[in-house]
C-alpha cells in the first residue's frame, strides 16, 4: 500500500535459507506432513482427536451400544428395566413409525400414499440420472402429469376412491408434498419471473422486481401467516380454501422468487450471439426462449434448483408453526405421548428425526455436487 | 391472413399490428389493467370480509392497552402498555438476537472456513463434517434441538450449575452478575476509554516505525496493559466503585443479576452455528478464489502463514466474500423469526403471534411486520454495499 | 375427452373447497346423512381418539347425541379436529355444522364472530398447577413464579390480570400449542402451568409423573364452555341447544340408560313429556317425538356422560362441582319440556 514510498525498511541482506523439508514416504511421512507439521499443528490434532472422541463415543454408545431395539411401551426404555444406562429407545420411533409417515392418513388407505411415493421415485430417478433416455417425455411426466396423479390418489373424492381430508394428512406424507408442490409450480413460475425481470417492457420488469425482491426481502413464516391469515381475507367469502392448500401458495410464491433468482443467472450466462442468432433466423420471442435460450440456460441452473430444492426441503419444517404437522411437527407431537415419555425419549426423537433430513438433504447436494462437475467438464 | 388483401391501407394496419413497440405498451396496459383489476377485487372482498366478521381496520388498535405479558424485554414493558409498545419490544428482541447472531456467526463461519482449508488434515475434515451436518439439517429442528435437547436438560434453579458461584446455569436460563456502577466507576470507564485510545495510537506509531525501520513493537502485551491494566489501576485507586450483583436463588427464581431466557439462547446458538456452515463456506470459496501465486508469493518473502492469511489472502478474497455474506447476514434475521417455535418474544412471536390473536387485525399487523422485514433487508444490503464500495476502491 | 378435463378440473376445485353456509343446516344435514362437529385435536375427557380414531369425550358425546336425536344412530357424526385458532372460521364457513370444542362463552364472541353459543355443557374457570414438591398451596403464593401458558387464549390475559391485582411478578412463557406448554412445564422451563381446569386435569395424565403435581384451589376466571352454531338459522340453533336441555331435564328426571325402560311406562306427566309418550314436543323441533329417548338410549344423559368422560368415573376423576344440577348445589339448569 505505501511500501512503495522509498522511506520504506529493506532488509540490509538476505536472510539464510531454511534447510529443506525431510522427505518420508508412507503413512509416518503423511502423519508428519498433515497432522504433526509444527507444534501448533500438533496440538490442534490433539486436540480434534479428543473432539472426535468426545462427540463419537457417546452417539455410537447412545445410537447403538445402549439402545433399546424393543420393547412395548415406556417400561421398556427406563433404566431400572434395562439394567444400564439407556441409550435410544428405539421402540418409540416403531410405535410412531406410521404416524411420522403417514399423520392420521385411515390405516386402510396408506396404500394411495405408498403408490405415490412409489410413482415418484420411478419418474424421479431416470430424471436424475444423466444418461437416461427420453428427458423431455420424463420431464412432461414428472412435472406435468404426475401432481394431477398424485393429487387425485392422495385427496381422492373420485375415480371411486374414498375422501381423505386433508387435516388428517401428516408426517413425511406433508413434507415431500410440501416440497414437491413448491419446486414444481415454483419451476415455471420462476422462469416467467426471470424472463420478466430481464424483459424489456418497464411494466412488465418493475413488477418481477417488485415481486422477487418483495418475497426474498421478508421470511418464509410471515409468507405463511399470511397465506393463513390474510389470503382468505383478500378473496370471495364463499371461497373457503384448505388449511394445506393455502400453505401450499404461500410455499409456491415464496420459493418462485428464489426459483427466478436462480434462472436469472442461468440467462445470463447465454451469451448474447444466442439471442441474435435466433433473431437472424427470424424467431420470435417465444420461440428464442423455449427453443434455444432456456434450454441451454435451465441445464447450467440444474444444481441451483437442486439447492433451491434442499433449502425448500428444509423449509417445509415451518409449516408445523402454522399448526399443520409435517414430519418434524409429527414428532413433536409425539413428544407429548405420556405412553413413551421417559428421559431418551427426546434425544431419540432427534436422532432419528436430523437421521432422516440429513440423508436426504446430503443425497441431493451430493446430486447437486455431481451435476456441477458434470457441467464443469463439459464446458471446458 | 393480410396478404391476399392488396391495397394502401392494409399496410399501415399491418404495421401496427406488428409493430414491437406499440405490442409492447398494449401488453403493459394489459398486465396493469388485470393487477389494477386484481387489486380492486381483493380490496372490495377484504372490506366486505372484515365488516362480515366484524373485524376493526386501522391502526388504531396500536393504542389499546396489550394486557399480555412478555418474558424478555430491552425497554420498560408492563401488561398495560399499549400493542404499540409492544411492538417495539418485539422489534428489539428480534435486533438485538439478529446482532449477537451475526457477531457469532461471523466468528465461527471464518474460524470454520479457515480451518477447512489448514494444512492439518484432521482439523480440515473436522470443519468439513460441520459444515455438512448443519447445513443438512432444518433451522428449526437445530432450534428445537437446542432448546428441548440442550438446554431443557438442565438442571432446575434450585440445582444449578454454579460457575464460580456468580453464574449459575439452570433450565430457567444462565444467570450472570450485573454491573453496578458505584461513585466514582466514571473514572474506571474514563481509564478505560484512555487505554483504547492510546493503544490506537501506539498502533499508528508502531505500523510506521515498522515501515522505516523493520523493527517489531510487542502491541499485543502492551494493548493489554494499557485496556485492562490501566481500568484495574483507577479501580483500585478508587477503591472499588463496580460491584457485581449477584444472581440469588429466592423463591421460584433466581434473583438479580441478569438473566439470559433458554429460549434467547437456543436461538442465539442455532442461528449462529447454522449461518456459520454457510459463511464457511463463503469464506472457504473466498480464500480459493484468491490464486495460489498470492500465497507462495507471501511465502517466499517470508511471511508466516497467519500473516498471510490475514495480511494477504483475507483482504482479497473479501471482495469476493461480501456480496454472498450479506445476503446471509439477511437469512439470519429473517430466520430469527423462528422464534416464534420455542416462545422467544421477537416482533414476529409477540406482533404478528400475539397480537395478531388477541386483535384479529390481520392485514394490518402482517402489514406492519413484513415492512419491518423489509426495512431491515435494505438497510443491512445498503450497509454492504456501501462497505463493499470502500472495499474495492482501496483495493483499486 | 373435453368432459373429463372438466370433470378433473371441477373435481380438482372441490376437493378443496367447502360448501359455503347454508341457513338450513338441519335439510343438509338429513341429506348427507352425517352431522359435522368440530372437536378439539386431542383433549382427554372432551375430545380425544384413541389410536384407531375413535373419538370419546364430553364434547364428542354432545355430537354423538345432536346424531341420535336426528338419526337414531349416534355413529353419523364426522369428527373435525379443530385448532384453537381455525375453529370459529370452521363454523362461520358452513365447514361444520355444530362447534363443540371446549369454546368459551364470552360477549364478544356470541355477538361479533356470526356465531351462537346454545348452551353451557361444562362450567369450567381458569386455574393453576403446580409441582407438590414446591409446597405450595394457594395460587396467592406464587410471587416471582415462570408461568408456562398458551398465546392467544383468554388465559394469556387472565393471567396478567390476575398477578396485576394481587401485585405480584411472574415471567410468563408463552407457547402457541398446548402440547408445547405441557411439555415445557413437564420439563421443569416453568413452576406453574395455567388454563382451564378441566383442561388442567386432562394434561396432568399427559405428565411423567401425573402424581408429582397439584392444582391450586383458586379459580381466577369464569369459563362456561359450550357447543356453539352459525347465526341464522334458528331451527338447528334450537336443536342443538334443546339437545342439551334434553340431557339436563333426563338426569333430573331420573331417565337414564337403565331406567329408561321404566321411564316409557311411566305415568309421571313430566316424564311422559320428555319420552314423548305425551304431546309432540319433538316433532316441533323439526325431529321425531321419540328423540329424547333416542339421545337416552345412544349416549345417555348428561350425569351418565359426565361421570364417564370427565367425572369420578374417568381418568380425569373431576368432581361435579357447578356443573351439578340446580337441585344438587350445581348451575346446571334447563328449562322444562312441555
Amino acid at each position: 500500500m505505501t511500501g512503495t514510498t522509498q522511506t520504506a525498511y529493506v532488509a540490509p541482506a538476505i536472510t539464510a535459507p531454511l534447510p529443506p523439508p525431510i522427505a518420508v514416504g508412507g503413512p509416518v511421512g503423511w502423519v508428519r506432513g498433515n497432522l504433526l507439521n509444527s507444534w501448533s499443528n500438533a496440538i490442534v490434532t490433539i486436540v480434534s482427536l479428543y473432539l472426535i472422541w468426545a462427540v463419537a463415543v457417546p452417539l455410537i454408545n447412545f445410537l447403538i451400544i445402549d439402545a433399546v431395539w424393543d420393547g412395548a411401551g415406556r417400561a421398556d426404555c427406563l433404566p431400572e428395566k434395562v439394567g444400564h444406562s439407556v441409550g435410544a429407545c428405539w421402540p418409540f420411533i416403531g410405535a410412531k413409525f406410521s404416524q411420522l409417515v403417514y399423520g392420521f392418513y385411515p390405516w386402510n388407505l396408506h396404500w394411495r400414499v405408498d403408490l405415490t411415493f412409489a410413482l415418484g421415485a420411478v419418474l424421479l430417478v431416470p430424471l436424475m440420472i444423466p444418461r437416461a433416455p427420453l428427458k423431455m417425455l420424463n420431464s412432461i411426466l414428472f412435472f406435468g402429469v404426475f401432481p394431477i396423479v398424485a393429487f387425485f390418489l392422495l385427496v381422492g373424492g373420485s375415480f371411486g376412491l374414498e375422501h381423505v381430508e386433508t387435516r388428517s394428512w401428516g408426517g413425511l406424507l406433508v413434507t415431500l408434498v410440501v416440497a414437491v408442490t413448491g419446486i414444481v409450480v415454483s419451476l415455471p413460475l420462476g422462469i416467467l419471473l426471470a424472463l420478466g425481470r430481464r424483459s424489456h417492457m418497464p411494466a412488465v420488469q418493475g413488477m418481477c422486481v417488485i415481486f422477487i425482491e418483495f418475497w426474498r426481502g421478508v421470511p418464509l413464516i410471515t409468507v405463511l401467516f399470511f397465506a393463513t391469515y390474510m389470503l382468505p381475507l383478500f378473496l370471495p367469502n364463499t371461497w373457503t380454501i384448505d388449511a394445506l392448500l393455502r400453505v401450499l401458495v404461500g410455499v409456491a410464491l415464496f420459493s418462485a422468487a428464489y426459483m427466478a433468482e436462480v434462472v436469472r443467472g442461468g440467462l445470463q450466462a447465454i451469451p448474447r450471439g444466442q439471442f441474435e442468432a435466433a433473431s437472424a433466423l427470424g424467431l420470435g420471442y417465444w420461440k428464442t426462449m423455449g427453443l434455444i435460450v432456456l434450454p441451454q440456460a435451465l441445464r447450467l441452473v440444474i444444481p441451483g434448483i437442486v439447492n433451491n430444492f434442499i433449502g425448500l426441503f428444509k423449509d417445509t419444517t415451518l409449516v408445523l408453526i402454522v399448526s399443520i404437522f409435517d414430519f418434524l411437527g409429527q414428532m413433536r407431537a409425539a413428544f407429548a405421548d405420556p405412553n413413551w415419555s421417559t428421559p431418551v425419549t427426546l434425544y431419540t426423537g432427534f436422532a432419528f428425526c436430523g437421521i432422516v433430513y440429513f440423508v436426504f438433504c446430503f443425497s441431493m447436494s451430493r446430486y447437486s455436487l455431481f451435476v456441477e462437475r458434470r457441467l464443469n467438464t463439459s464446458h471446458r | 391472413m393480410t396478404g391476399e388483401r392488396e391495397g394502401p391501407a392494409a399496410r399501415p394496419r399491418l404495421a401496427v399490428l406488428y409493430n414491437p413497440k406499440l405490442r409492447g405498451i398494449f401488453y403493459q396496459l394489459v398486465l396493469l389493467a388485470i393487477m389494477v383489476w386484481l387489486g380492486i377485487e381483493f380490496a372490495l372482498n377484504a372490506k366486505t370480509n372484515l365488516q362480515a366478521q366484524k373485524i376493526a381496520t386501522g391502526f388504531g388498535f396500536l393504542d389499546n392497552t396489550a394486557g399480555f405479558g412478555v418474558n424478555q424485554s430491552l425497554i420498560a414493558y408492563q401488561e398495560s402498555d399499549t400493542y404499540g409498545r409492544v411492538f417495539f419490544v418485539g422489534l428489539l428482541n428480534t435486533l438485538v438476537v439478529s446482532a449477537f447472531g451475526i457477531a457469532l456467526a461471523t466468528a465461527i463461519g471464518f474460524l470454520v472456513g479457515v480451518a477447512r482449508l489448514s494444512n492439518n488434515w484432521l482439523i480440515a475434515r473436522l470443519a468439513g463434517v460441520y459444515v455438512e451436518v448443519i447445513r443438512n439439517l432444518p433451522l428449526l429442528f437445530q432450534i428445537l434441538f437446542w432448546y428441548l435437547a440442550v438446554l431443557g436438560a438442565l438442571p432446575a434453579p434450585r440445582n444449578a450449575i454454579s460457575v464460580l458461584d456468580g453464574v449459575f446455569l439452570s433450565n430457567r436460563g444462565i444467570a450472570v452478575p450485573r454491573p453496578l456502577f458505584g461513585e466514582g466507576s466514571g473514572l474506571v470507564l474514563a481509564a478505560f476509554a484512555a487505554g483504547i485510545v492510546v493503544t490506537l495510537m501506539l498502533r499508528f506509531w508502531a505500523q510506521a516505525r515498522q515501515e522505516k525501520t523493520g523493527q517489531q513493537f510487542p502491541l499485543g502485551c502492551a494493548a493489554a496493559g494499557l485496556i485492562l491494566g490501566l481500568p484495574l489501576l483507577v479501580m483500585i485507586a478508587a477503591g472499588f466503585p463496580i460491584g457485581f450483583e449477584l444472581p440469588q436463588l429466592r423463591g421460584f427464581n433466581f434473583v438479580g443479576g441478569v438473566t439470559m431466557i433458554p429460549e434467547f439462547t437456543a436461538l442465539l446458538i442455532a442461528l449462529s452455528t447454522y449461518t456459520a456452515a454457510f459463511i464457511a463456506e463463503i469464506v472457504r470459496s473466498g480464500i480459493q478464489a484468491v490464486s495460489r501465486g498470492q500465497t507462495e508469493a507471501a511465502y517466499s518473502l517470508g511471511l508466516k502463514p497467519g500473516r498471510t492469511m490475514s495480511m494477504v489472502v483475507i483482504p482479497q478474497a473479501m471482495r469476493v466474500i461480501i456480496p454472498p455474506l450479506t445476503s446471509q447476514y439477511l437469512n439470519l434475521t429473517k430466520n430469527s423469526s423462528l422464534a416464534v417455535g420455542i416462545g422467544y418474544p421477537d416482533l414476529f412471536a409477540v406482533f404478528a403471534g400475539t397480537t395478531l390473536n388477541q386483535t384479529g387485525q390481520a392485514i394490518e399487523i402482517l402489514a406492519v411486520t413484513m415492512a419491518v422485514y423489509l426495512v431491515i433487508s435494505l438497510i443491512t444490503s445498503a450497509l454492504m454495499n456501501w462497505y463493499n464500495s470502500r472495499l474495492q476502491l482501496v483495493e483499486r | 375427452m373435453k368432459p373429463v378435463v372438466i370433470r378433473l378440473a371441477l373435481a380438482a376445485a372441490f376437493a378443496f373447497t367447502a360448501q359455503a353456509a347454508s341457513a338450513q343446516t338441519l335439510k343438509t344435514v338429513k341429506d348427507r346423512g352425517t352431522v359435522v362437529c368440530g372437536v378439539s385435536q386431542g383433549l382427554p375427557g372432551f375430545s380425544n381418539p384413541d389410536d384407531k380414531g375413535n373419538w370419546t369425550g364430553l364434547d364428542v358425546d354432545f355430537c354423538r347425541a345432536v346424531a341420535a336425536a336426528i338419526f337414531n344412530d349416534a355413529t353419523k357424526v364426522k369428527f373435525t379436529p379443530l385448532s384453537a385458532k381455525d375453529r370459529f372460521t370452521a363454523l362461520q364457513s358452513g365447514e361444520i355444522d355444530v362447534l363443540s370444542r371446549n369454546s368459551t362463552w364470552t360477549s364478544s364472541r356470541d355477538t361479533s364472530l356470526g356465531l351462537n353459543f346454545a348452551a353451557v355443557n361444562y362450567y369450567d374457570g381458569q386455574g393453576f398447577m403446580v409441582r407438590k414438591a414446591l409446597k405450595v398451596n394457594s395460587a396467592l403464593e406464587l410471587n416471582g413464579a415462570s408461568v408456562c401458558t398458551q398465546t392467544g387464549t383468554t388465559t394469556e390475559l387472565n393471567l396478567a390480570d390476575f398477578f396485576r391485582t394481587h401485585k405480584m411478578k411472574y415471567e410468563v412463557i408463552a407457547f402457541a400449542t398446548a402440547d408445547e406448554t405441557v411439555k415445557a412445564y413437564d420439563g421443569g422451563r416453568c413452576d406453574v402451568f395455567t388454563t382451564d381446569v378441566s383442561q388442567l386435569y386432562a394434561e396432568k395424565l399427559k405428565l411423567t409423573n401425573a402424581n408429582d403435581h397439584v392444582i391450586l384451589p383458586e379459580v381466577i376466571s369464569k369459563e362456561p364452555l359450550g357447543p356453539v352454531v352459525r347465526h341464522g338459522d334458528d331451527q338447528w340453533f334450537d336443536i342443538v341447544k334443546w339437545t342439551h336441555y334434553a340431557m339436563i331435564n333426563a338426569e333430573e328426571l331420573g331417565v337414564s340408560q337403565k331406567t329408561l325402560d321404566e321411564a316409557l311406562k311411566s305415568t309421571k306427566p313430566d316424564v311422559k313429556r320428555l319420552v314423548g309418550t305425551e304431546g309432540n314436543y319433538g316433532e316441533q323441533l323439526g325431529l321425531t317425538k321419540d328423540w329424547i329417548v333416542r339421545i337416552v338410549k345412544l349416549v345417555g344423559n348428561y350425569g351418565e356422560t359426565f361421570d364417564r368422560n370427565v367425572g369420578p368415573g374417568s381418568k380425569l376423576g373431576i368432581a361435579r362441582g357447578l356443573n351439578n344440577l340446580w337441585n344438587n348445589g350445581g348451575i346446571q339448569y334447563a328449562p322444562p319440556v312441555r
